[in-house]
């Protein structure tokens, strides 16, 4: 009976390690972010102090609004455009049987594991080429090698799961493939696309380094740059409470999501994984 | 186009088969899935292809960011060359022969192995935590997702702030519990900086890997536990006999994916670790190379290292592996 009750205990006690470690270092931005003045140098672990200043600060001085804007100008265009590729690639690839699939599907995952570095010098070289450099366009551009692929790789792993009958009904009816995709597998499709998306726009939301390389004014940057670069006259004086206000606003529109999104974001996370 | 049809064919209807009449709506299927495909296709070779090969070119000119255009071949000089001194002496120069370069691969691995680690070990314990049947597991489940929800600039900097030397909450709750006896410079000194951005990491990443290890649980039928528990086999000997057995293809397949993500790591290390000899990686210091210090071509010859790295990996692994990724009829 001891036995039980301890092992219980220390299983909740485990669950509690993991939630505390998970949440806190936000909490704790959260809790900073409300903190103005010296109130930022002493140590609290609960909510004493509550100022919106910091985050005043944020959205009047400086260019986080603009920022922002563009971080969802790019995030969303890039999604739009990867999803539009996709999904027809993914039919092609899901439910028509031809020689090379296997190459190709597998070509497709490689560059989903292309280092970015590697392609750094030669986009640098194209996105000065054709006049996007300092532009949301560049970033656009050079997020769909990380977008593409990954939408393509999970789409086609959902389509080659729905039935084959449903298809086969269609193309008794005589419909074209075109048809097939927009009339009969996009209606089903609308759960699979909202999460392969969700995931999509959280990575081209979140890169840094095509972002710090391709734009160089403070106008053109998106978030995640601004809030790297953010500091004050001297790395002494580094504000901390606009950072922490700053990745506070950016962070919780997301937690947001994931936490509404779960069940599918897991589900699409794991698809996006080889099946060994 | 032409090139791409010319690929597609009907594959065998079944063993034995030479049929040559395609039906005109196979025909007509193949077509489809030409069109359907080339646009993809461009899209990839523009973002993805044709950069590769350029970064590849460059790393064989003396190419600056200023002259691109105007750069002319120079063979292996980036990756190692040497000049024979009057007095005999050889000098040994470019990337092989570089010390900063050599000290990047090093933390490069380090980083990579010893976080795939933690995670992967902390990744099954939370995974292992969140298959057990518990009240609030929906809340356990929603808390991991937070640290991968959170972009890698801001936990970098969420926890640059935490870490922070005079006023980081980390040394205050180390001296309270009486771990250390002075305030560390996590980030700054070179002895901890590594350890930073392994914490921070090993925050940020072990939610997918649980994640991914939850999936490979939940597929475990239930009843080979009830049959397990009826012998009276002890819980941990469940573990290491069944569980984690049935578990490995994913969890290989999981450890793969983390130790490829790891070797390119960029952000979090320019953000938390900024200018520190002990974890600048192969990304930053190629970086470094290609547009801070005007070395180019220097940078491109690190980059395609990076590049052979991982594609070499990669290989290894599909051929050890045996990976199946043509994922056809199930």
């Amino acid at each position: 009976m001891l036995w039980t009750y301890t092992k219980t205990t220390a299983f909740y006690l485990l669950v509690a390690v993991i939630v505390v470690v998970s949440v806190f270092p936000f909490y704790y931005a959260i809790l900073t972010s409300f903190k103005t003045g010296t109130a930022l140098f002493e140590v609290n672990y609960l909510p004493h102090h509550f100022s919106l200043a910091n985050y005043v600060t944020v959205f009047t001085t400086g260019v986080f609004v603009r920022n922002l804007g563009n971080s969802i100008l790019v995030a969303s265009s890039v999604v739009a455009l990867a999803l539009f590729l996709a999904v027809t690639a993914a039919f092609a690839l899901a439910r028509v049987n031809f020689r090379g699939r296997g190459l190709l599907l597998m070509t497709i995952l490689a560059v989903s594991m292309f280092p970015q570095i590697a392609v750094l010098a030669g986009l640098f070289e194209l996105v000065r080429a054709f006049g996007l450099f300092n532009t949301p366009f560049a970033l656009i551009f050079s997020y769909t090698i990380f977008t593409l692929p990954f939408t393509v790789w999970v789409l086609t792993t959902f389509m080659r799961d729905l039935p084959m009958e449903i298809e086969e009904a269609a193309i008794v009816d005589g419909a074209s493939p075109w048809v097939i995709i927009t009339k009969v597998f996009m209606p089903l499709m609308w759960p699979a696309l909202v999460t392969t998306g969700l995931l999509a726009f959280i990575a081209a939301w979140n890169e840094f380094l095509f972002a710090l390389t391709f734009t160089s004014s403070n106008e053109t940057r998106t978030v995640p740059v601004a809030i790297a670069l953010l500091s004050g006259a001297s790395q002494y004086e580094i504000p901390w409470g606009s950072i922490m206000a700053a990745s506070v606003v950016v962070t919780v529109p997301l937690v947001v999501l994931v936490l509404i999104f779960q069940r599918k974001i897991v589900q699409g996370l794991t698809a996006g994984g080889v099946k060994g | 186009m032409a090139s791409t049809q010319s690929t597609i064919r009907v594959a065998p209807t079944g063993p034995g088969t030479h049929k040559r009449v395609k039906s005109e709506l196979m025909r007509q299927r193949l077509r489809a899935a030409g069109w359907f495909l080339v646009p993809m296709l461009i899209a990839l070779a523009i973002v993805a292809g044709w950069p590769l090969l350029r970064t590849i070119y460059f790393s064989f000119t003396n190419a600056s960011l200023t002259n691109l255009y105007g750069a002319e071949w120079v063979g292996f000089k980036n990756y190692l060359n040497w000049t024979v001194l009057k007095s005999g002496r050889v000098v040994w120069s470019g990337l092989l022969a570089d010390p900063a370069w050599w000290n990047a691969v090093w933390n490069t691995v380090r980083f990579a192995v010893i976080s795939v680690t933690l995670e992967t070990i902390l990744g099954t314990v939370v995974a292992l935590v969140l298959n057990a049947e518990f009240k609030g597991r929906g809340i356990v489940r929603a808390a991991i997702l937070i640290p991968w929800a959170i972009p890698t600039i801001v936990s970098a900097r969420m926890w640059s702030w935490m870490l922070n030397d005079q006023f980081g909450i980390i040394n205050d709750m180390m001296m309270t519990l009486g771990l250390i006896d002075h305030k560390i410079a996590w980030t700054a000194s070179s002895d901890t900086a590594m350890i930073a951005v392994l914490i921070v990491d090993v925050w940020k990443t072990t939610p997918f890997m649980a994640l991914l290890i939850l999936a490979g649980l939940q597929m475990i039928p239930r009843d080979i536990y009830e049959a397990a528990a009826i012998d009276g086999v002890h819980p941990v000997k469940t573990f290491w006999k069944v569980t984690l057995p049935l578990v490995r293809p994913a969890l290989m397949v999981a450890v793969i994916f983390r130790l490829l993500d790891a070797m390119r790591i960029f952000d979090l290390i320019y953000v938390l670790t900024p200018n520190s000899a002990q974890t600048k990686t192969i990304s930053v210091l190629a970086r470094e190379n290609l547009i801070d210090f005007d070395k180019f071509a220097y940078g491109s010859a690190e980059s395609t290292m990076l590049f052979l790295i991982i594609a070499l990996m990669t290989i290894l692994y599909i051929w050890l592996g045996k990976v199946r990724f043509d994922g056809g009829d199930r």
